[in-house]
């Protein structure tokens, strides 16, 4: 009997479960799916996936319904190049290697620039390190859930945790800070200081990581064998170099000249391991056969050029040349503000290289999802995969088009008329606070007043 | 021992004759352990207190206050100070010439224990660490600092070094004006202050980044890990071993029964439980004014917290048009309301100072608190014996119990009030007369807490 009403229990919730799941319908929208066409139709979302896509679908019973009459629903934008959600300094520039330092450590999810950023339709991002160093901190990859208190929940679960590489003038120029010789606070230049030492830089710093690799391996087989001897130290920084070199995280390689670009293809190959992106890379165009067949994705920008000696050969063609010699390309932010906007960053690629509409937005969604290795998750409207979407009131593509609502896991986490009615409110709340706060000050004020000593004569007694 | 100590106070003429025990009788007795009496007798002996009860026996050579009015609490505990640590400001670790004092207080400046390591270039050079440094070795008596805290009420003080990431080790000291600083110590080592501030500048060496502090720290611990192996293996059997290097560093990391971390605002608070429970170690946060909104990941994490007397508060000079945020306008609204929301839920908490100085602003700080919900007892746990069990000391310190350290104040009217009079102070049984709140500018002559005894006041001797 008693196990009877257990399996009765069990089945109501079982059943409960299923009743209560959250469904969710976006209906009578224009869906860009990016990988399976564009047509006026419907996605419906069931506990955080795309569960079914199409012209017509079945509306459950229950779900909740976004009419998206007259509007443009595609996949939440990706931007494989930010810094934002980080406290503190991003760039542990002391070290030219600062391998040990993780991204992870600092997410803070109560950046504003997460919410500008989730606005701006943006669900995921690639969140690095600066680029002050040859080899620099550990990188992560996050959702923009805003309003998540805790740090742990921003993380884009299971991706590839990846590092950042540097080359060019940054890491060369960070370390040779302007200092009279011979000051009180002089100190050390920092080494490299040409695109010589960034590489030998990198190499040294490989050479360290293969040996560390064998001592640990060799410790592993004595102490298998029964042997008895102490193990090596961990090191934290060398530790991100083995797993790049085990393929277990992903190079993200900040550059911008075509030389330097073949000088890490090189130096990978030698060490054998892979140049997951290429950031920037604005010379890119130049050897993008040998950027294709080393099998790299090239993160660039769309058409900023010129803003130093080093970016004076870029092109706002690059992105469609790579894209047509078969490099995985995407455009990225690098930056905050222009975060809140790729949709008009890739807008600038059909203008300039004739790319294809589609293919321009998958340069903001499928394509930097390939190149975070999280194609399989999100980057398009495909049953199965996440239900990231923004919904535009236009055309993604346009100049005009603001972001209506953005969901992120199936749940909504920006609402553009929730935002512009609740500011009142805030404002509201705000001054409450304020009053609350001079009110307790002018009651204390008047405490102090009534309790201090009245002066008098100091005969008066 | 104690007769020498007795030898030694008379000698220095600041002590005429030492009672071999004080009574405090028919007082209202506040044990915070226990239940209140309302008319209780403390008998305090050698240093410790005799006995605590309704009808308890007075010894015949003992030294009677009537407690007539008066009410007995125990001691105030300082859960975080730089107190006996004077002039412990951001600068290189320092350290005593040597221990024991002796110099009649006037120590020479700190000698370096360490030379100054201004350029690290990653984690093996140590950077901002003095993990070795022990409060206890660094006490110095004279710190004017240790009069004031004990005209608050403060018997006793958690005195940690506060300079670097690893700052140094932690003690328990008596606030006594004993000549011998070693004799102020309660116990040591009781932790390791842990900052996560970083101090480098760009091209000024590792780490100059929040998260290069993390990681350095992180590293710090994978050593400490790796350094006990290696010596628990060298100590079995050394022979055809290299022997292990020296590291001064782990040494003082690994004989830290726990550590200290910031846990300022939500965020911090949650890295820094997660960071501790990744190198196995026991937490103390420190600043907690954004605890109202972790009650939940504290409790899961059994972390307790230090929370800061000195409230957020908008500065005086502060442009009055000036946008604030709601995040700044909301932690000055909320922060108070911390204990209470603390205490609710069931984190261990205490206060310390965080640099509020005398009785009426101490008061006035916890009264904040108590405002925003915190019971009075609640409060005055968590200054006298949540502190001692925090730092492992709740079997000597933090209570009126038979057999603890004579640590307790006498008021006339409830603690924390703007007119409660501390009318004495017992440290390790030596009576103390607070001095007033102002002291008068040119009373240039006053001995600096000197212990009095009894009969020196009205309190009446039989």
């Amino acid at each position: 009997m008693k196990r009877f009403l257990l399996s009765f229990a069990a089945l109501a919730a079982l059943s409960a479960v299923s009743m209560f799941a959250e469904v969710t319908v976006i209906q009578n929208g224009t869906i860009i799916t990016i990988t399976k066409g564009t047509f006026k139709g419907s996605v419906v979302i069931r506990d955080g996936k795309v569960v079914e896509v199409g012209e017509k679908v079945m509306v459950p019973p229950g779900a909740t319904i976004i009419d998206a009459g007259g509007q443009f629903v595609m996949p939440g934008i990706i931007d494989c190049h930010s810094h934002i959600a980080g406290e503190g300094n991003i760039n542990e520039g002391s070290v030219s290697v600062s391998s040990m330092v993780d991204i992870k450590d600092i997410l803070n999810p109560e950046d504003i620039a997460i919410y500008r950023a989730l606005a701006g339709g943006v669900t995921s991002a690639n969140i690095l390190h600066g680029s002050a160093n040859a080899i620099g901190g550990r990188t992560i990859v996050i959702k923009t859930r805003w309003g998540v208190e805790r740090a742990k929940d921003l993380v884009f679960e299971g991706a590839t945790p990846g590092i950042k590489f540097a080359l060019g003038e940054n890491p060369k120029r960070s370390g040779n800070v302007q200092q009279t010789p011979g000051a009180a606070n002089a100190r050390p230049a920092r080494y490299p200081a040409t695109r010589m030492g960034v590489e030998d830089v990198i190499r040294e710093a490989f050479n360290d990581a293969k040996a560390y690799q064998a001592d640990w391996k060799e410790y592993n087989a004595k102490v298998a064998k029964g042997e008895r001897v102490a193990p090596p130290r961990r090191d934290l920084k060398l530790d991100a170099l083995v797993e790049v070199l085990e393929g277990k995280r992903f190079v993200h390689a900040h550059c911008y000249r075509a030389d330097e670009i073949l000088m890490l293809i090189r130096v990978a190959d030698d060490y054998g391991f892979k140049i997951r992106t290429f950031q920037h890379v604005l010379e890119g165009y130049k050897v993008a056969k040998e950027i294709q067949q080393h099998g790299a994705g090239a993160s660039t920008f769309s058409d900023w050029w010129a803003y130093k000696l080093e970016a004076w050969d870029a092109i706002p063609f690059n992105a469609a040349i790579m894209q047509k010699k078969g490099v995985t390309v995407s455009l990225n932010s690098d930056d905050a503000e222009l975060m809140r906007r790729l949709n008009t960053e890739a807008a600038k690629v059909v203008k300039y290289g004739g790319v294809s509409e589609n293919e321009a937005l998958a340069m903001v969604t499928y394509n930097p999802a390939k190149q975070l290795g999280v194609e399989n998750r999100v980057g398009s409207i495909e049953p199965g995969k996440d239900a990231d979407m923004v919904i535009y009131d236009k055309h993604p593509l346009s100049n005009y088009a603001k972001v209506q609502k953005v969901l992120i896991d199936g749940k909504v986490y920006f609402e553009r008329d929730k935002d512009m009615s609740g500011r009142a409110l805030k404002d509201a709340e705000k001054k409450k606070l304020l009053d609350k706060e001079k009110q307790e000050q002018d009651r204390q004020r008047n405490e102090q007043k009534k309790n201090a000593p009245t002066r008098r004569p100091a005969n008066a007694e | 021992m104690k007769t020498v100590l007795a030898l030694l106070l008379c000698a220095s003429g600041l002590l005429a004759e030492t009672p071999s025990a004080i009574a405090i009788r028919n007082a209202k007795v506040v044990p915070v352990s226990g239940p209140v009496l309302q008319k209780g007798t403390v008998v305090l002996k050698n240093g410790l207190i005799e006995a605590v009860g309704e009808n308890a026996a007075i010894p015949a050579d003992a030294w009677v206050i009537d407690g007539e009015g008066l009410t007995v609490y125990p001691g105030l505990v300082d859960g975080l100070s730089t107190i006996g640590l004077p002039g412990f400001g951001p600068a290189t670790p320092a350290a005593a010439a040597g221990r024991g004092g002796g110099g009649g207080g006037q120590r020479q400046a700190a000698a370096q224990t360490t030379t100054p390591a201004p350029f690290a270039r990653g984690p093996e050079d140590r950077p901002q660490t003095s993990s070795w440094l022990r409060a206890a070795d660094q006490i110095d008596a004279s710190d004017r600092r240790i009069e004031t805290a004990r005209n608050s009420g403060y018997t006793s003080s958690v005195t940690f070094p506060t300079r670097g990431i690893f700052a140094g080790q932690g003690a328990v000291i008596a606030l006594a004006g004993n000549e011998r600083a070693g004799s102020m110590v309660i116990a040591a080592p009781v932790g390791q202050y842990v900052s996560t501030q970083p101090t480098g500048g760009f091209g000024g060496g590792f780490p100059n980044a929040l998260f290069g502090v993390i990681s350095y720290i992180r590293q710090i611990y994978l050593d400490a890990d790796q350094y006990q192996k290696a010596k628990a293996m060298y100590a079995a059997d050394p022979r055809g071993m290299a022997r292990p290097p020296y590291d001064r560093a782990l040494e003082g990391v690994i004989e830290s029964p726990r550590i200290l971390m910031p846990g300022r605002h939500f965020v911090e608070i949650d890295r820094n439980i997660l960071l501790a429970k990744e190198f196995k170690q026991s937490l103390v946060l420190y600043g907690g004014h954004d605890g109202y909104r972790a009650a939940d990941l504290l409790k899961q994490g059994g972390t307790t917290v230090l929370v800061s007397l000195k409230w957020p508060e908008r500065a005086r000079d502060a442009d009055p048009d000036e946008n604030q945020t709601m995040k700044e306008i909301t932690l000055r609204d909320k922060a108070p309301s911390t204990p209470a929301v603390l205490a609710k839920a069931g984190v261990k908490f205490a206060f310390y100072t965080d640099g509020v100085e005398g009785r009426a602003n101490v008061y006035k700080a916890v009264r904040k608190a108590i405002e925003n919900g915190l019971s009075f007892d609640a409060a005055l746990k968590a200054m006298t014996l949540s502190p001692a069990e925090i730092f492992g000391v709740s079997d000597r310190l933090g209570s009126i119990e038979k057999g603890k350290i004579a640590n307790i104040i006498v008021t006339k009217g409830d603690l924390f009030q703007d007119k409660t009079e501390v009318k004495y102070i017992f440290v390790d049984g030596v009576k103390y007369e607070p001095a007033p709140e102002e002291p008068p500018a040119g009373a240039g002559g006053r001995p600096g807490g000197a212990p009095t005894t009894p009969n020196d006041n009205q309190g009446g001797n039989q």
